[in-house]
């Protein structure tokens, strides 16, 4: 068998595709980060509790109302959404335009707020869901058993990255969104309704998060804590793709679970280290993160 | 307040403090309900000790030792507590246990599994009451083994718990025939768990143990469950499992899982009977740690009782010189080096046609002898064995 430093070709061939599944998760929730920062200045620390909620939302409608994962994956995010339409409209508005630590003390405590209501309610243990029955199962590929759910979520996950970035990089919408936000008085002046574009905005970039909580629910512990451990991670993947480059934050996000994935296959106990030793590392040399513009 | 009589209870009163993961990962095990089964036990035994008042004082560890230990030191250097009771992660064990000494107060630790606690890091101040890993080790991994289980693989929390219960399995493991061929540790806590299962399936091994616990193994057997690990012939033995993570993962999911358990709501009328009263207080069954949370602060004031003071020594000794016998344990002692030795019972999770509700989880396979599920003190490496 071929042997790359001491490990199998086929165990490290399986590591960097399971890195990939990984770094499109981390893709589609930095992406929701970047967005909201990149467009409206918000720094996001609620981004993990509306990943959280994406995921407990599924499972309480399953539970409640029988609703399917399928008809989850776009209700969940919706109601998650509307939710954070709330918030942007209830409280955030109130701080616009103040500097960026306000939001991100906000939004800490709007997360702890929701994680801890939750956890009296919920506990910690995990509440249960299964797996669709189209997924059961899964491929043997010869290096690895591929679960046909992880090959869903790589799947539909770049899709949706793809697709954001799409919109907000090429199209008119985009535009508009990123001229709002860079002269909201000028585009005001144009009959652009701004005010409900950053509510869309904030709105969607919770979506995004919402909708990983949705692909997270088959295969990970559903808690109300889920989302505390992962925003840090995430946060350290859009500081490293650059605060607000949306194609970075995609880009970076695959590139750390491939990152970490080697890092669980080499030296384990570092593997909730690595993406951060690598956070400070690209910090010395390009201050702005990997893809961010020149301040 | 300097009291130089020992036998009295100092300020005329018994102040206990709760220390417990009230929010993170190991909430459900012991947390806001154990501070339940607490307080069941002080209104059961009467709310006064010899005329003394009791007071509870409880404070969250956050898992973190350092949290922890400025708390347990503010408890004892200002707020006069007498005992600190509950604990679970074993590094906040560990931690709170050299203030206790230092300042010579009592712990009684109900959730932590780590054997080091009562071997290596044995102090005169504390008693470790439900179970430990060598137990664990002792009776799932024993078990498998001579089901034909010979080479594992092991997936094990990096921290003080983890390594140590590693080192158990490892010597039962050798012990009965059998071989440990590869371990990988991941950082606590790790939500996911497929990396280090195609590790685990790449290994050949025969049996894959996991040495962690709460979400860790809840989020492990699920994602083994996904990557297909028992159809391809591997065997998955979870080392310590509470209740709580198996309703979590339900009976169709857990199913056929073996574990060692220090004691199981449904196994006579005792234990029903006070889980009954426990479920109408909290909503949910017992975990065995909320069972010993209950039985030891009942001994507890028993002994403050007997012996008339709440000095920790004098306490301490009552504690050891008197059998426990209730729901929690039938002729349990606790021993020099601190640690409370009783029966253990193997187990084995019901399929959902024999669970026949939501709680009804366990079988009982064995009952495992306090005398043979324990380490032996003559294998102990406490201080306190040679003295």
């Amino acid at each position: 068998m071929t042997m790359i430093f001491g490990v199998p070709l086929a165990v490290l061939s399986g590591q960097l595709l399971i890195g990939v599944i990984n770094g499109a998760f981390y893709a589609l929730l930095s992406l929701g980060l970047a967005v909201i920062f990149g467009l409206l200045k918000i720094i996001n620390f609620a981004h993990g509790a509306m990943y959280m909620l994406g995921a407990l939302v599924t499972v309480v409608l399953f539970d409640m109302m029988g609703v399917n994962y399928w008809v989850a994956l776009f209700l969940a995010p919706l109601l998650v959404g509307a939710f954070g339409i709330l918030i942007e409209y209830f409280l955030l508005r109130r701080i616009a335009g103040q500097d960026h630590i306000y939001s991100l003390l906000l939004t800490f405590g709007v997360a702890l707020i929701i994680q801890g209501v939750l956890t009296n309610i919920y506990g910690v243990s995990g509440l249960r869901y299964s797996m669709p029955d189209l997924f059961k199962g899964g491929i043997n590929l010869g290096f690895m058993f591929l679960p046909y759910y992880r090959a869903w979520v790589i799947v539909v996950a770049l899709l949706v990255c793809f697709g954001t970035w799409f919109v907000i990089e090429k199209t008119k919408l985009g535009a508009y969104l990123r001229a709002g936000t860079e002269d909201s008085q000028l585009m005001q002046g144009f009959g652009i309704n701004v005010p409900l574009l950053v509510s869309l905005t904030y709105g969607f970039g919770v979506m995004l998060a919402a909708f990983a909580g949705v692909l997270a629910a088959p295969i990970y512990s559903v808690t109300p804590v889920m989302g505390s451990n992962t925003l840090i991670v995430v946060f350290a993947v859009v500081v490293i793709g650059g605060m607000g480059s949306i194609g970075g934050a995609i880009i970076t996000g695959i590139l750390m679970g491939v990152i970490e994935g080697l890092t669980k296959t080499f030296y384990p106990p570092a593997s909730s280290a690595i993406i951060f030793l690598v956070m400070v590392v690209v910090l010395m040399f390009r201050p702005n993160g990997l893809f961010g513009k020149e301040a | 307040m300097v009291g130089g009589a020992q036998a009295e209870i100092s300020n005329n009163t018994v102040k206990i403090g709760y220390l417990a993961d009230m929010s993170g990962t190991y909430r459900d095990l012991a947390g806001p309900n154990g501070l339940k089964a607490l307080e069941m036990a002080i209104k059961d035994f009467g709310g006064k000790v010899n005329g003394a008042k009791i007071e509870v004082v409880s404070a969250d560890d956050r898992n973190s030792p350092d949290t922890s230990s400025s708390t347990v030191r503010r408890w004892v250097e200002n707020e006069d507590v007498d005992m600190v009771a509950g604990m679970v992660a074993s590094s906040v064990s560990i931690a709170v246990s050299k203030i206790l000494e230092e300042n010579d107060r009592l712990g009684i630790i109900s959730g932590s599994a780590a054997s080091s606690i009562t071997n290596e890091h044995c102090t005169p101040n504390h008693i470790h009451y439900v179970y430990d890993t060598y137990p664990l080790a002792n009776g799932t991994a024993s078990a498998v083994v001579k089901e034909g289980g010979k080479a594992w693989y092991m997936l094990t929390a990096d921290y003080a718990f983890g390594h140590s219960l590693e080192s158990d399995v490892r010597q039962v493991v050798e012990a009965n025939g059998g071989e440990v061929i590869g371990a990988v540790r991941h950082p606590f806590p790790t939500q996911d768990f497929s990396s280090f299962i195609l590790q685990a399936q790449a290994s050949g091994a025969d049996v894959v143990g996991l040495a962690n616990a709460g979400s860790d193994t809840t989020n492990a057997i699920t994602t083994a469950s996904e990557f297909g690990l028992t159809q391809s012939g591997q065997t998955l033995a979870a080392l310590l499992l509470f209740l709580t993570d198996v309703h979590a993962l339900g009976a169709e999911t857990a199913q056929g899982i073996q574990l060692t358990t220090g004691w199981y709501w449904d196994m006579n009328d005792e234990t029903r009977e006070w889980s009954d009263r426990f479920m109408k207080e909290t909503g949910v069954r017992p975990t065995m740690v909320h069972a010993g949370i209950y039985s030891s602060t009942m001994h507890y004031l028993n002994s403050v009782a007997a012996a008339g003071s709440d000095d920790a020594q004098t306490v301490r000794k009552q504690m050891m010189d008197t059998p426990i016998n209730d729901m929690f344990a039938k002729n349990g002692k606790i021993r020099v080096d601190g640690r409370m030795v009783h029966d253990m019972y193997l187990a084995e999770v019901k399929t959902p046609a024999e669970s026949k509700s939501d709680w009804d989880l366990y079988k009982i396979l064995r009952t495992i002898p306090a005398e043979e599920a324990y380490r032996p003190l003559s294998q102990s490496k406490c201080k306190l064995v040679k003295m």
